[in-house]
């Protein structure tokens, strides 16, 4: 990874300085039932991990729609980690299989868009496993910190069906179709 | 302004918790304050507050007053884990005639001041959640919650006194209780033990009262010799097989008389309540005060099973009781709570190969002490060597066997200390033999403990702190006498800062508890979740101490981890506490989160019939869309995220709430607010990037 990527600033930061690399964002995607209670056994430990880690709960892994991870990437998440119960320890029985199912899948399919695997992991976490969520929080932003962002913020939203979660003021008419050829370019990479 | 209109125009407050120091120490609450104003405000932000206790009854009605002042018709309040307080403030909302539902708790305790330092980025970061919090309840819709009837019986795994008592509470109050248990009868370790520390009260003279009242008790339906197989449903209105293993006799028939037992020629070692020091017969009660008094029958001792010959205990039996032919048999039950009191396991002494247990006679466990120790054990209360008459002159009593080692259990078990001054008194009870006691520290911190350990002093026992190196029969040093099986310890002595090897005649090895082989697979038949060791996880550990995140099921005595006789007692009457409660009130409310189909737009592609492990999803043949069957779903939301056509609607979980969520967590990061805020106090320095 040269010098100039890892320290350039975020496109959308006009305040950064151009030495200051800008700390990777990762959304994290956490079951009720155990990896958000291992979240909550970090905090109650006091355990320290990075600040720019954010958390969603959910009931269950298995509810978690691909969508999500692409409206989490397109509003300018770096990384983005799913969370669950273990293999046979799901409180909705197997539901975290179909998860990893999906996670699998989905994760081809962001590889072939050009988004590097290292973005989108997963980690299982029992409700007592307060210290190995928080490492993994930890891995996970050092994982995507040298990836540098991913700046899919430009790109146009993947979900206009939500128009009231979409910010029209980021983009205007240009950036759009700027945006749009950059999709166009990665679609011909990934083919 | 009516409180409950829809979300085209929220009217959000947000409140903002100092939580003492415990969020102000680290986010700067008045600036999120300030900032959810200013920058929320275009998402329906009305208004804004911080507060030093928002869970006080103050801070509450802080909430309650906007709602009925403002018109508020969304809150969101930024604290601790919606774990912690969602009730709290969902009861405010309501309080004030807003549908609890509209209520938002955001983390910003366990998730940002808890966990991080800087308080730039921690203000920043609260900011962020704050803001998914509110873009998430603009989506959220009023809700009802689900009431589901309770059914009035109850289940209890585990027939130790644990789960009897629960048990007892419960059938005392007037309702059925089912009481399953692995081993032929009732009792569990209790009723193995000869004396119970401090008090020194004997062990079956109490327990024994408590087991034939359970056994007899109208409301109670003992299931012994039995195992649950499956659980299936919900809070109110579970499904449970128990599979009843085979005793090989009738008990309408069995008198309990006994003959049987004392007919059988097949004499076998008691691995099991004897703990391998004593024998019992192939068809055997395994203690004189059995609960239910009927013996089973062991197939893989019995001549008959081996051969096809003997039949003597048919043959004698007065009542002709005998069934050589049952087969297991399984039964359902319909209950509406359990409670899992399946209790621990001794740690396996041979694991610590430097002790000798298993290799070197004269090396005892505890569980072989307890039953040495009781008068109706196979020594009949006489302290023995391993060759069953020789008196002990010296007696080493070892603690922490497994347990307070990074190598067996990291953890505690609570009861050794005790247990090994029980030990050491009985001892000086039975014999004149000289007891030493090896320990790391003394823990003894219950009623009346610290005086039994004074007594335990008195009475002559030496106190050598320093945990044992090794339990050997190798002579090494010059004036080490060789002596018929004669034990050395090996430790070094903290107190005096000296090695020492003291020659002794018996070693008791004080070994820890452990949870049950099977823990892991138990909490998975019963939907909850034990830590790593085995230990089933309480939904509080303070606060909810016997319940689990399932609701429904809760736990007792030392399947939630080491504890003694009394606290045993304590945490099952707790459960059973709990548990009349919710039978009293008929009815439970539940979160309303479940899927829901719209059929307009359902295509009928059952993609998502499959997905249901509750049986929820059926597809109407005639309509050729696909329902739900909101009884039976359970709210993870597989089916809704699998759903090609996005027909299927998750409550208080939608899609929208969701990607708003997203939106509104993510729509201030890396914009100009993060990266001027994080310039140059960062925690993470840009050259300790890996190039």
């Amino acid at each position: 990874m040269s010098e100039d990527v890892m320290t350039r600033p975020h496109p959308t930061d006009a305040t950064a300085s151009a030495t200051t690399p800008r700390e990777p964002v990762v959304l994290v995607f956490t079951c009720n039932w155990c990896s958000y209670r291992a979240a909550d056994l970090a905090g109650t430990a006091r355990i320290k991990y990075p600040p720019n880690v954010r958390l969603v709960r959910l009931m269950c892994s298995g509810r978690i729609d691909p969508s999500f991870v692409l409206k989490a990437f397109a509003s300018g998440a770096d990384g983005v980690l799913m969370t669950g119960c273990w293999p046979a320890d799901c409180h909705y029985r197997v539901q975290n299989v179909k998860a990893l199912r999906r996670f699998e899948l989905l994760r081809r399919v962001l590889e072939q868009l050009g988004i590097e695997p290292e973005r989108f992991q997963r980690f299982y976490a029992s409700a007592a496993e307060g210290p190995q969520l928080a490492a993994a929080f930890s891995r996970m932003i050092e994982d995507v910190r040298p990836l540098g962002p991913l700046d899919w913020g430009r790109l146009p939203d993947l979900a206009p069906d939500h128009e009231a979660l979409t910010n029209p003021s980021e983009l205007d008419a240009d950036s759009a179709a700027e945006a749009e050829a950059d999709l166009m370019s990665l679609e011909a990479v990934g083919s | 302004m009516t409180p409950n209109e829809p979300a085209d125009s929220p009217r959000v407050g947000v409140y903002v918790c100092h939580c003492g120091t415990n969020i102000a120490g680290t986010v700067d609450v008045a600036a999120v304050r300030d900032w959810a104003m200013e920058r929320l405000g275009p998402h329906g932000v009305v208004v804004s507050r911080d507060y030093p206790f928002m869970c006080s009854s103050l801070g509450q009605e802080l909430i309650e007053d906007d709602i009925r002042e403002l018109g508020l018709n969304r809150v969101v309040v930024a604290a601790c884990s919606p774990h912690m307080h969602e009730k709290t403030f969902r009861g405010a909302c309501e309080r004030a005639g807003l549908n609890p539902y509209l209520c938002e708790l955001v983390s910003i305790r366990e998730q940002v001041s808890w966990v991080h330092t800087d308080k730039v980025a921690a203000t920043a970061k609260a900011e962020a959640l704050l803001a998914g919090g509110v873009l998430r309840v603009r989506e959220q819709v009023p809700l009802e919650p689900m009431r589901v009837p309770i059914n009035e019986a109850t289940l209890v795994v585990g027939g130790g006194i644990a789960g009897i008592t629960a048990a007892l509470e419960i059938a005392d109050a007037g309702f059925p209780v089912h009481l399953v248990e692995r081993e032929p009868s009732i009792g569990g370790h209790m009723a193995q033990f000869d004396k119970t520390f401090p008090t020194l009260d004997c062990a079956a003279c109490i327990l024994t009262p408590k087991m034939v009242t359970a056994g007899s008790h109208p409301n109670i339906t003992l299931h012994t010799w039995s195992e649950v197989t499956d659980v299936a449903g919900y809070v109110g209105n579970f499904t449970v097989k128990v599979l009843h293993r085979p005793r090989y006799l009738d008990t309408d028939l069995c008198t309990g008389c006994g003959i049987c037992q004392e007919k059988c020629p097949a004499k076998v070692v008691d691995p099991v309540f004897e703990a391998g020091i004593g024998y019992r017969k192939a068809i055997y009660r395994p203690f004189p005060q059995a609960v239910p008094k009927f013996p089973v029958l062991d197939p893989d001792n019995c001549i008959y099973f081996e051969r096809g010959t003997c039949r003597a205990c048919e043959k004698l039996c007065p009542t002709g009781a005998i069934r050589l032919d049952q087969q297991p048999e399984e039964v359902t039950l319909q209950v509406g709570n359990i409670v899992l009191a399946t209790g621990f396991e001794a740690f396996d002494a041979r694991r610590v190969e430097a002790y000798g247990y298993g290799r070197l006679a004269n090396v005892f466990t505890s569980l072989e002490f307890e039953r040495m120790s009781n008068a109706s054990g196979p020594t009949g209360g006489q302290i023995v060597l391993r060759d069953g008459v020789t008196e002990p002159k010296t007696v080493a009593i070892v603690h922490c066997v497994g347990s307070r080692d990074r190598n067996y259990n990291k953890y505690c078990s609570a009861i050794c200390c005790m247990q090994s001054m029980k030990f050491a008194h009985l001892v000086r009870e039975h014999t004149d033999a000289t007891v030493y006691e090896f320990y790391i520290d003394i823990r003894a911190p219950g009623k009346a403990f610290d005086e039994f350990y004074q007594r335990v002093q008195d009475e002559g026992t030496i106190f050598i702190r320093g945990r044992v190196a090794e339990v050997t029969d190798v002579l090494r040093m010059p004036d080490e006498a060789a002596e018929d099986g004669r034990l050395i310890v090996q430790v070094e002595d903290t107190l005096a800062g000296l090695q020492r090897r003291i020659p002794v005649d018996m070693v008791v090895l004080s070994v820890g508890l452990e949870p049950q082989a099977d823990a892991h697979e138990v909490a998975r038949r019963f939907g909850i979740t034990c830590s790593s060791e085995g230990w089933v996880i309480e939904r509080h550990p303070k606060l909810d101490p016997v319940a689990t995140m399932t609701e429904g099921v809760f736990a007792a005595g030392c399947a939630l981890g080491p504890r003694d006789i009394p606290a045993s007692v304590a945490s099952g009457a707790a459960a059973a506490a709990r548990i009349l409660g919710r039978i009293q009130q008929r009815e439970l409310a539940l979160e309303p989160i479940r899927a829901v189909i719209d059929a307009e737009r359902c295509s009928g592609c059952r993609i998502c019939n499959d997905l249901c492990p509750f049986s929820a999803i059926t597809f109407d043949a005639v309509q050729a869309v696909t329902e739900v069957n909101p009884a039976l779903c359970q709210g993870c939301g597989v089916c809704i995220a699998a759903c090609p056509a996005g027909a299927i609607a998750g409550t208080g979980f939608s899609d929208a709430q969701i990607l708003g969520q997203i939106e509104g967590i993510l729509m201030f990061s890396g914009a100009a607010d993060v990266g001027a805020r994080t310039a140059s106090p960062e925690p993470k320095a840009p050259e300790a990037v890996p190039a």
